[in-house]
């Protein structure tokens, strides 16, 4: 087991915890460019675990191979005991892991509310239903209202994803995932050019959301990695620098020289 | 620019989703334009000789079964000419060995086509963009030379004469009477795709159309989808075939021929992508212009309705129908 090694600096609640999500010597070259280089990777259930590194250290594509979007060069991938190296996103997606993208990837001409009617129309079977008016959806209109209140959204609800400004869509992305009401939840950036304000309210909404899931989150700002994340993993040229608590990881030496001249190691 | 953004582009913001209706999206005119549309529909064959008012008919909804592809999923099909030929060829022949009653044959001809549009669907949906209309095109080429040669069936370049055409010892063999005897399938063949649009599979389709990869992350399996529409697509494209060649009573390699898939493009894009009255409209203007033509003598048809898709489009990227609700909406939007 890659972890065994560590055990001794993992605290007993986590230890306990059986791993919601593994990799193991998880890799991906691109023309022979090796962006991920053998990450083994154990997420606890339960616990919201970070992923940090500079830019360009392959925290993006260690989350597009763990949702499935592009197949690993080697590795393996576990959700809980069940091996879904291989699996297609959306058969991912519907074992419960649900991603956000940190170059934000919606659906322009739709609606904020038609976003999330689309994710729980999904959940709940009726992706297919050909037959039906789409009236059918408004059922899910509480919940829609809800999930987009929580991210502060509920006055856009009514217009048109591309016309929303960056932090609205920003927001919109962690709706979107949240609708699906994930077991697992990647969420890769989800503060990236959000205001001060709005970074308090995610930062309190993913503190608020984490109850009987677990998190895996790719994040710069360090504030909001120090306030939510209880294990911390640093990623450097694709490849595991060291793994821990907050506290532990930001005074170790190799990781502050990793993070010399980047300037968001400053938050 | 790709053809799903084209498509996108096309079809403008206010789909008719549930949220927009909720907001309060004129269902008044959606009536109106409806009353407007089955009037014309019924005074069609008062007004113009009534074969070329079924024609009219039969390749509107013809276009409309592009359209799904083309203007709700971005899918570009350049072989629609295959399911609306096979359904022309199985309809005549189930009604020349049978004797069945022209519904029955009609719908023979649309399971053939459904039954064909599998296979094909299920290896075109894996391509994008100009390589999915080339698979289909190129499975429509291989329909026609298979049509060519088959001549003990299908009569070859002579084409398959069928039956006379009746119904209940109804004779039907006058086009006048044909055309209402006709029409009820097409219009529900137009119902379908309009509720296959206004569906929450409608919705999924959109999506998959503006950002496939986004759909897979809600757990949307986009192939099955492009598929599933694509059955349905052909089958309307085969039941306006089966209808087509009974008014006929005649199915002939034309049926089968890419011209006929390139027209059905022509009329979805010159009337306005993804807008579904486009198509309608679309089809009338065509179909009249090419009757127009040919009645005045004229030889090259292609060139003039070829010149004036490119003009149109040149002018109005999307199509007459998409334009003239935009400009609406722009007009209803400045008065606000
Ligand atoms: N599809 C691709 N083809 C080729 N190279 C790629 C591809 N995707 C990523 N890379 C490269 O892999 C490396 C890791 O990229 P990645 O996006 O995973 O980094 P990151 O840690 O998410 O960085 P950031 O903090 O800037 O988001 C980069 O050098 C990038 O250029
Ligand atoms: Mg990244």
């Amino acid at each position: 087991m890659p972890d065994s090694a560590e055990a001794a600096d993992i605290p007993q609640a986590v230890l306990a915890a059986p791993a919601a999500l593994t990799a193991r010597g998880l890799a991906k070259q691109f023309r022979g460019f090796r962006a991920v280089d053998g990450v083994d990777l154990s997420v606890a259930e339960g616990s919201v675990h970070a992923l940090v590194g500079p830019n360009g250290a392959g925290k993006t594509t260690l989350f597009n191979l763990l949702s499935g979007f592009i197949a690993p060069s080697a590795g393996q991938i576990l959700l809980g005991d069940r091996d879904i190296t291989g699996l297609a996103p959306e058969q991912i997606a519907r074992l419960g892991v649900a991603r956000s993208f940190q170059i934000t990837n919606l659906f322009p001409m739709l609606t904020a509310r038609e976003h999330v009617e689309l994710a729980l129309a999904g959940r709940a079977g009726q992706g297919f239903m050909f037959w039906r008016s789409d009236r059918l959806l408004i059922e899910h209109a509480d919940r829609a209202e809800e999930l987009l209140a929580s991210v502060g959204l509920e006055h856009a609800a009514t217009v048109p994803a591309d016309t929303l400004p960056y932090g609205q869509k920003r927001a919109l992305e962690l709706a979107l995932a949240l609708a699906l009401d994930p077991k697992v939840l990647l969420l890769d950036e989800p503060t990236a050019g959000m205001g001060a304000e709005d970074v308090d309210r995610t930062v309190e909404l993913i503190g608020r959301v984490r109850a009987g899931r677990t998190v895996v989150l790719v994040e710069h700002n360090m504030n909001v990695v120090a306030s939510l994340a209880d294990r911390v993993t640093v990623l450097q040229l694709g490849q595991v620098l060291i793994e821990g608590e907050y506290a532990e990881v930001r005074d170790d030496p190799q990781v502050v020289a990793a993070y010399l001249g980047e300037p968001d190691a400053a938050h | 620019m790709s053809i799903a953004e084209m498509a996108r582009a096309a079809s403008g913001t206010t789909r008719g989703g549930a949220a927009e209706r909720a907001a309060g999206a004129r269902p008044a005119i959606r009536w109106l334009l409806l009353a407007v549309g089955l009037t014309a529909a019924l005074a069609m064959p008062w007004v113009m000789y009534p074969p070329i008012a079924f024609d009219i008919a039969c390749f509107a909804l013809l276009a409309v079964s592009v359209d799904l592809l083309l203007g709700y999923t971005g899918l570009l099909s350049f072989g629609h000419a295959a399911f609306w030929g096979t359904a022309a060829y199985t309809a005549t022949l189930v009604s020349l060995q049978t004797g069945a009653p022209f519904p029955l044959a009609v719908l023979a001809g649309m399971v053939a086509a459904a039954v064909l549009s599998v296979p094909i669907g299920y290896l075109a949906v894996k391509r994008t963009g100009i390589y999915f209309a080339m698979v289909t095109l190129a499975f429509a080429q291989m329909i026609f030379f298979l049509a060519n040669q088959w001549r003990s069936v299908t009569g070859g370049e002579n084409g398959l004469v069928g039956p006379a055409r009746e119904l209940f010892n109804m004779d039907l063999s006058d086009p006048f009477f044909f055309y209402y005897a006709g029409l009820p399938f097409i219009l529900l063949g137009l119902l379908a795709a309009w509720r296959v649009v206004r569906s929450p599979f409608g919705r999924v389709l959109v999506a998959i159309r503006d950002n496939p990869s986004r759909a897979r992350a809600l757990g949307y399996p986009v192939h099955q989808y492009k598929l599933g529409v694509f059955v349905i697509s052909a089958s309307l494209a085969g039941l306006a075939g089966g209808l087509f060649a009974i008014s006929h009573g005649f199915a002939s390699l034309q049926e089968v021929y890419w011209t006929t898939s390139g027209k059905a493009v022509m009329i979805v894009v010159l009337g306005g992508m993804g807008t579904l009255w486009g198509s309608v409209i679309g089809a009338y203007l065509v179909v009249q212009l090419e009757y127009f033509l040919s009645d005045a003598g004229f030889e090259e048809i292609g060139i003039v309705t070829g010149s004036i898709f490119v003009l149109v489009v040149l002018l109005f990227r999307r199509g007459i129908w998409g334009t003239a609700r935009h400009t609406l909406e722009k007009l209803q939007r400045r008065r606000e």
